[in-house]
């Protein structure tokens, strides 16, 4: 059998909305992947230094307050800061569509909104993940 | 995942602390990757001399919060701390919810804790077959502490007795009467025993059930033992009971160091060691090569169980 995928779940920022973080999280789960969720109210440091420690493949992160073009590439900058430069990092929410271009062009790889069904994030994942191996 | 990582680089980095390197070994030596094997031979050499502190007790009794607490408490002492902590891998999909790091996430940015999750992986029994693995990579890290927490167990998981120096099994004032804690199994192997949630009704009943239960040995005419474990009450929560814990937890260990307890233990783990490995390299590879073609010859009556188990096992 291969090695599980292993992805963390986080929510950065002051936003406690976790039904969908928890809904991703049973996803991957189900899909044979190990999923770390950190909880809510992380700060891009603390989700940088939990995706080290866990040598994660990718980072999913969850915010639906709109302050996701601050705290999401501050969030690719300290996993770069970390020499994390290969963990795909995805993100949901309610994201704009106009926004999604400048998360891309910092870091984050994907982004998927309300309603995405899970099966599409899930093979996203697998398919991107299997190319990084 | 960068593939490219040379084995003594990695180890020097790890000796020399460093966290991301701790982090690729552990998943090297976890997943059996290439080079498992350079870096487990190198990592055992520093073993043995730190204390491993396991943390057993059922789901939801407070494990994780207690852990917590008492990476805290080595913290204010200045003690470098490691912290691993397993979860169950689905037996459906092969995946897992880690979800034990969340209660402490206080810690994650302190350059003296290292957190590490992991999934059982179909090993039963609350641990995982690779953790010992993982407990050597932390022990070349420098870690001064380094905690256990099984997954939430029920009460016949009794590997970790056979991997920590110390357990601190978990409990809470609503686990049952005397009766409970009478039984075989868990009960049997902690070192100290702790009644979280201690904020709760029925602490005293819990602690006086429990100091019954332990004490009915002395009753039976058994000897009165170099180490008796005490019963302790703690608040997780808000943080009550941690330095008596954590004193109690320093007693065992000089009790360990000054008796021959800690030399038997320590020997124990070896054979534990030694037996998760044939068990990882034997039986699991062994069980890999079974194949649906050889399930059909069983149910046509072609073969036997034992035929074909010797043919796997050849």
């Amino acid at each position: 059998m291969d090695k599980p995928l292993r992805v963390l779940i986080a929510k950065p920022g002051l936003d406690g909305h976790d039904r969908g973080a928890k809904v991703i999280v049973r996803a991957l789960r189900d899909a044979g992947f190990e999923v770390i969720y950190t909880g809510i109210r992380q700060t891009p440091e603390m989700i940088a230094a939990a995706a080290m420690q866990e040598d994660v493949d990718a980072v999913g992160l969850s915010l639906l307050s709109g302050a996701h073009l601050t705290l999401f590439p501050a969030i690719c900058k300290e996993l770069k800061k970390k020499g994390l430069k290969d963990v795909l990092v995805f993100g949901g929410g309610i994201i704009p569509d106009e926004d999604v271009k400048p998360l891309q062009k910092a870091g984050v790889d994907a982004v998927f909104g309300p309603g995405t069904p899970l099966q599409t994030i899930v093979d996203y994942l697998k398919g991107k993940l299997a190319v990084a191996r | 995942m960068p593939a490219k990582t040379n084995p003594s680089d990695l180890v020097r980095r790890v000796r020399k602390g460093e966290h991301a390197a701790a982090s690729r070994a552990l998943s090297i030596v976890v997943d059996d990757g290439k080079d498992s094997e350079a870096l487990a031979k190198e990592f055992f050499k520093a073993s043995g001399s730190v204390q491993k502190i396991g943390v057993s007790g059922p789901p939801g009794v407070g494990k994780s919060t207690l852990t917590g607490r008492l990476v805290g408490h080595f913290r204010s002492k200045k003690l470098k701390v490691g912290v691993l902590m397993v979860d169950p891998s689905s037996s459906i999909s092969g995946g897992a919810f880690l979800g034990d790091r969340l209660r402490i996430m206080e810690h994650a940015t302190d350059p003296g804790v290292f957190i590490r999750s992991l999934a059982s992986r179909g090993m039963i029994g609350g641990l995982t077959y690779a953790i010992f693995g993982a407990i050597h990579v932390l022990e070349s890290l420098g870690c001064d502490k380094i905690l256990i927490e099984t997954v939430g167990t029920g009460q016949d998981e009794v590997e970790i007795a056979s991997v920590a120096d110390t357990v601190l099994y978990v409990t809470t004032p609503s686990m049952g009467d005397e009766i409970q804690a009478m039984k075989a199994g868990a009960m049997e192997i902690g070192d100290l025993f702790v009644v979280n949630k201690a904020d709760l009704a029925g602490k005293d009943k819990a602690i006086a059930d429990l100091k019954a239960a332990l004490g009915l040995g002395h009753s039976a005419g058994q000897a009165v033992k170099a180490w008796e474990p005490p019963v302790l009450a703690t608040s997780a929560k808000d943080g009550d009971g941690v330095p008596e814990l954590a004193a109690g937890l320093e007693g065992h260990w000089d009790h360990l160091k000054k008796s021959g307890e800690g030399r038997a233990r320590l020997k124990r783990q070896h054979a534990t060691e030694l037996q998760f490995w044939i068990q990882r390299r034997v039986i699991k590879s062994a069980l890999e090569r079974v194949t649906d073609k050889n399930l059909e010859e069983l149910v046509a009556r072609k073969t036997d169980p034992a035929s074909l188990g010797r043919r796997l096992l050849k």
